[in-house]
């Protein structure tokens, strides 16, 4: 009864010989556990980085902005930094739900609802470092457009910066979206399973009623197709968004048209990174080795060596117009990025992005776990250096030598940071403990075209001899 | 908010579900409908579902965001406070194009999922009769209407002739309702 066919050459999406209630069993297992001691240690590690990080911002708040150490040349230092980094990271999520969701890419099943997590979580961590950096916080709310006391007083429209309001809040509130409306029947087939009182009325509460009426699962269906669609060029738009926030200025170093194209690619380069890392771990602590196959993760390493490769060109083509343009001062600014104070960054960042993703051309380092956990934290590394290296090595020497300055970060722009990673894998192990990590109804409807069990009845087809399987389809048919 | 009597048959493939739900449609029967616990493709169209308007809601909301964003910045920068940012034109269209494009997406997915609750009768607190708790594990369940034209062990005979599993009769409220808990075990006394 399946329209879709898959050539039973292809790797399965679902190792072992599962049936439907096999996958619930499995995905739901966790949730119904208390969970492991390397839970609580994790968790507990991570509430405390997140307290640090609170700790810090208070700081900054209550004494100001100038307990950081960004200065007058250098305005915009780690928080811009970890802004366009996390940022970065929550693009992968939309890209493996929404884009490969149109492209029809079976393999985002396993991974898309960790991913989507990711990407929530990412944005969170993200949208801090911009509020706190305007130092007033609680004037934040100035950047939004209301009808207010100040007389018509509006903010400007035509400005990069207000641009990313929009664009964050934006991707935001539909990844959010996107993600719950696929947690909806998962929240359900928990409900419908749970053996205490409370986990019913919880998981009842978050499964909103749903039961999976055929009319329901086809405007599931419908919404899942149309919020890709919308996603996809949100994704796009968001980090050429973030991009313009450099590109619009007359900074050398930053006034580059590359920069939307290369800032979308090594976002998703970040992102990808950043689920291989959860994902590993996750596969691991959970024994779900058999939905994250190595065939997952070897997707994934492909899509990292495609974007770390574009990105390695956008280096070099941002290298070459500085020279292309003869302006001493594009010329300047790249020469000091590679040989100047901040050289280390800048070779940090070429290391770590343009060499190393290029192993992954080798199946064997693809398909190997360990190399690739460490590789996903060295793409991270690079990738954080590459926001440093444009932020930072832009500014610290403009036009005016007068100006020229060195920057490095206070503590607390080193615990504020801290404190984002504590924020995000509280949150993730929160996710990871109380909802499927992995999409259980995209699951049960991949399993029959892609699972071990078809593949293999499939390949045991192909090897029979073409008469003998006629007279046997025959036979069966016509009782 | 009607309480009725259905006939429930339980399938465990969807192989078997769709001449079973064919079936169904042909013998006569009030088929109230078909619960999955996946979506299984085809199905809308072996019930006789006409395809959802869905994405027309979500597309008029798109347009309503896209309306709302020009019109809205066109006002501020040319009627309400026109100002000079370096010498542009007060009506910038370019510059206006990124967060028209937010505001596009935004409206459409949030009317989009609005709708999709509101059509679904879904939202936080809603509790619906659940003919089988497999059904969101891995049964396929038809229910069908029961009336006083048909005894009970009339349908549930033929539902076993379609290959379903397990049968069972149930009252149950087959609408929606908000936040009463208690309501379903009432039902599941009655039965």
């Amino acid at each position: 009864m399946h329209l879709k066919y898959e050539s039973f050459v292809r790797e399965p999406l679902v190792d072992g010989d599962k049936d439907y209630h096999q996958v619930t069993e499995d995905i739901v297992r966790p949730i119904e556990q208390k969970p492991s001691r390397m839970w609580y240690i994790g968790f507990f590690f991570s509430i405390s980085l997140l307290m640090l990080g609170v700790f810090s911002v208070f700081w900054e708040v209550y004494w100001g902005i100038g307990v950081w150490g960004i200065n007058r040349t250098v305005g915009w230092g780690w928080d811009i930094t970890n802004f366009v980094w996390w940022v970065g990271i929550g693009h992968a999520g939309t890209l493996i739900s929404a884009i490969l969701l149109l492209f029809r890419q079976g393999w985002r099943t396993g991974v898309n609802r960790a991913a989507e997590a990711m990407t929530i979580f990412a944005v969170m961590c993200a949208g801090q470092f911009p509020i706190f950096h305007m130092g007033r916080v609680w004037d934040g709310f100035f950047v939004l457009p209301y009808p207010n006391s100040r007389g018509p007083l509006w903010p400007n429209f035509n400005s990069a910066l207000l641009w990313d309001v929009f664009a964050i809040s934006t991707y935001f509130t539909v990844s959010l979206l996107f993600w719950y409306s696929g947690l909806i029947p998962d929240f359900a087939t928990i409900r419908d399973r749970a053996k205490t009182k409370l986990r019913k009325r919880l998981y009842g509460l978050a499964s909103f009623g749903w039961t999976g009426t055929a009319k329901n699962w086809q405007r599931h269906e419908a919404l899942s197709l149309v919020l890709a669609g919308l996603s996809t060029p949100l994704v796009l738009s968001v980090h050429t968004i973030v991009s313009m926030d450099f590109a619009t200025s007359v900074i050398p170093g930053w006034h580059t048209t590359i920069f939307p194209p290369y800032f979308v690619a090594g976002a998703i380069f970040s992102g990808f990174a950043m689920v291989q890392t959860l994902l590993i771990l996750v596969r691991k602590i959970f024994g779900l080795e058999d939905y994250v196959t190595l065939g997952h993760i070897e997707a994934m390493n492909k899509v990292i060596v495609l974007t770390g490769s574009i990105v390695g060109v956008a280096y070099l083509t941002e290298l070459f117009m500085a020279w292309y343009s003869q302006v001493v001062y594009e010329q300047d600014a790249f020469k000091w990025r590679i040989l100047g104070p901040y050289w280390w960054s800048y070779w940090a960042m070429m290391t770590c992005n343009v060499v190393s993703p290029q192993l992954f051309w080798f199946k064997k380092l693809r398909r190997n776990i360990p190399f690739t956990f460490i590789m996903s934290i060295v793409v991270n590394i690079g990738m954080w250096f590459e926001r440093f290296v444009i932020i930072v090595t832009s500014l610290y020497r403009d036009y005016i030598p007068g100006g020229w300055t060195y920057y490095s970060p206070t503590w607390p722009e080193v615990g504020f940071y801290l404190g984002t990673f504590g924020l995000f894998f509280t949150c993730f192990f929160l996710f990871a403990k109380y909802f499927p990590v992995i999409a259980i109804a995209e699951i049960k409807f991949v399993l029959k075209t892609s699972g071990e069990a078809q593949k293999k009845r499939m390949a045991a087809i192909d090897a029979k001899d073409t008469q003998e399987f006629a007279t046997e389809q025959l036979a069966a048919h016509h009782h | 908010m009607a309480i009725k009597k259905f006939a429930v048959g339980c399938y465990t493939d969807e192989e078997v579900l769709f001449p079973a739900v064919k079936s169904v449609r042909n013998s006569g029967y009030k088929l109230h409908d078909v619960y999955t616990p996946f979506p299984v493709h085809g199905l809308d169209h072996a019930l006789g579902l006409k395809d959802t308007d869905l994405h027309v809601a979500g597309f008029i909301y798109g347009i309503t965001g896209t309306s709302t964003a020009v019109g809205f910045m066109s006002w501020i920068f040319t009627a309400d406070w026109p100002i000079n940012f370096g010498g542009k034109p007060h009506w910038s269209l370019p510059a206006f194009i990124p967060i028209t494009f937010e505001l596009t997406v935004l409206f459409a997915a949030v009317g989009m999922v609005l709708t999709f609750c509101y059509l679904n009768q879904i939202m936080p607190g809603v509790k619906k009769h659940v003919f089988h708790p497999r059904q969101t594990d891995d049964l396929f369940v038809v229910a069908i209407e029961l009336n006083d034209h048909v005894t009970d062990q009339e349908v549930i005979d033929y539902l076993k002739t379609t290959g379903a599993v397990e049968t069972s009769v149930q009252i149950a409220e087959s609408d929606w309702w908000y936040g009463r808990w208690d309501i379903a075990e009432h039902y599941e006394k009655l039965a």
